[in-house]
């Protein structure tokens, strides 16, 4: 080994930023901002009490987990076997890896709501269960990333398996929904105006607001540690 | 296996590269056997040993077989498909199929092709077995079962024999295939035991339709994106 060379980084290469990540701070802040109202100024559901409070953390994680960070680990995945962009692959790694925590969260908050309200930890209804093979998919899609040393193998093999997990969903959906779900329907995202007072429903639509800006903010994070792994692999390769 | 061997003047088709493959697979697999006995010892093991999971006063064993069946199968699945490309490792057999001049597509369909004749051999022996051995009614029954294992066979041998393909190239090998490969299979064990069950119980053919429409579509949507996806894995 010769002496590490400090700046030589190509052109366009993005070097780690100096100082606090502020997206991350941001993000971090405006959730414990929107837990200040849920406890403070938001008045308690009047048949589930205390209980209903976690929706503010479960409902936004949720839509983060399923909407933002899957379909988004899928699309660029498809777009990597299209462009070949290391930047995409990247991408797709970071966006798993965010979401699996956020799916950990909907299924973790899940049960706490669904002890005292449906008397049962867990059903083996349609949304739980697709939430729970969407953790698995993940899971196995992140195990197989840590399975492969070579770069373009890595990214091609999860491209093909995130793309194939997005054309399993809809099947694991219509065939979870054969099975009767208990799950609470949708009261905000329904064609109807959304059932729930204003001061909770404020309070609802900051969540989810805070919850994709800390999404972005560990997407950024976890993609440029990606990016410098690649450029550190780059450099022994060279050296 | 002369007519394998002899001069090609002319590429091979697409269908009939694939069968070549396929017969190549099924040829290897017929000598040795090892693979098709194993998993249809596990197959039989494993009915018995499900029959003495549940209690059997307080479940009817008629109840019981439909999802027995549909674990068996796709465990047992699951060891032939680790065989599927683990016989090209020996010798690198692999870069010669892949210098071979025939599609990519056609490697992959001869593969699936070789391995739906496995899991429907292991299937042929186990339904009649446990249809025997669960007291299952004979008869019209038995044939829509055959009939849904088979289009079961056909998804869970898509998926798996790309599956296979790609774990073979890791550094878990055979330990990663049933981790990507099960999330694929819940939606065909969920449509398969579902419909099975119906129909056992003497249900009309009406109420098992959702199921079967449901493994109908997953078995074209995932034969050709399997198909399609295939070339992506292997070597550039």
């Amino acid at each position: 080994m010769t002496t590490p060379r400090s700046t030589d980084a190509p052109a366009g290469v993005p070097l780690i930023a100096r100082g606090p990540d502020w997206l991350i701070i941001a993000g971090f802040v405006s959730v414990a901002a929107v837990y200040i109202r849920a406890f403070l100024f938001t008045p308690p559901e009047a048949t589930q009490g205390p209980a209903q409070r976690i929706l503010y953390l479960h409902a936004p994680s949720a839509f983060v987990a399923l909407y933002v960070a899957f379909a988004l680990m899928a699309l660029t995945s498809a777009l990597y076997l299209w462009l070949k962009d290391e930047k995409l692959d990247r991408v797709a790694e970071s966006a798993a890896e965010v979401g699996l925590v956020f799916t950990t969260v909907v299924l973790v908050t899940g049960p706490l709501w669904g002890k005292p309200i449906w008397g049962a930890w867990w059903t083996w209804d349609a949304r739980l269960t697709l939430t729970l093979f969407l953790w698995f998919i993940i899971v196995g899609y992140l195990v197989l990333r840590g399975a492969i040393d070579e770069r373009g193998m890595r990214a091609r093999y999860s491209a093909v398996l995130a793309l194939l997990a997005g054309f399993l969903i809809p099947f694991i959906h219509l065939s979870v929904y054969l099975f009767r779900t208990m799950h609470p329907m949708p009261i905000v995202l329904k064609p109807s105006a959304p059932s729930m007072p204003p001061v909770m429903l404020v309070t609802f639509a900051s969540a989810f607001l805070a919850f994709t800006l800390l999404f972005a903010g560990l997407l950024r994070a976890r993609y440029r540690m990606a990016t410098l792994r690649d450029l550190i692999a780059d450099r022994e390769n060279t050296l | 296996m002369g007519d394998l061997a002899g001069p090609l003047a002319v590429p091979p088709g697409m269908l009939s590269a694939s069968w070549l493959i396929a017969r190549k697979d099924l040829a290897i697999e017929f000598r040795t056997r090892t693979a098709f006995l194993s998993a249809l010892v596990f197959a039989l093991l494993a009915a018995t040993i499900f029959f003495f999971a549940w209690d059997a006063t307080a479940v009817a064993a008629a109840d019981l077989a439909p999802g027995v069946l549909w674990v068996i199968f796709t465990f047992s699945g699951l060891l032939g498909l680790q065989r599927s490309f683990g016989v090209e490792q020996a010798d690198r057999a692999i870069d010669a199929l892949l210098v071979a001049p025939v599609d990519r597509e056609a490697i992959y369909l001869g593969k699936a092709i070789a391995n739906l004749v496995f899991v429907a051999g292991v299937e042929a022996i186990t339904i009649p077995a446990v249809t025997l051995l669960y007291n299952l009614p004979f008869g019209r029954s038995t044939l829509a079962l055959a009939a849904i294992a088979l289009l079961a066979a056909i998804g869970l041998v898509a998926v798996g024999t790309l599956f296979a393909a790609m774990a073979v190239n890791t550094r878990l090998a055979e330990l990663l295939l049933p981790m990507l490969s099960l999330p694929f299979f819940i939606p065909i064990v969920m449509a398969a035991a579902g419909s099975s069950a119906k129909l056992l119980a003497g249900r009309p053919l009406a109420e098992a339709w959702p199921w079967l429409r449901i493994l109908v579509a997953f078995d074209v949507v995932f034969v050709v994106a399997c198909t399609l996806a295939f070339p992506l894995t292997l070597e550039e």
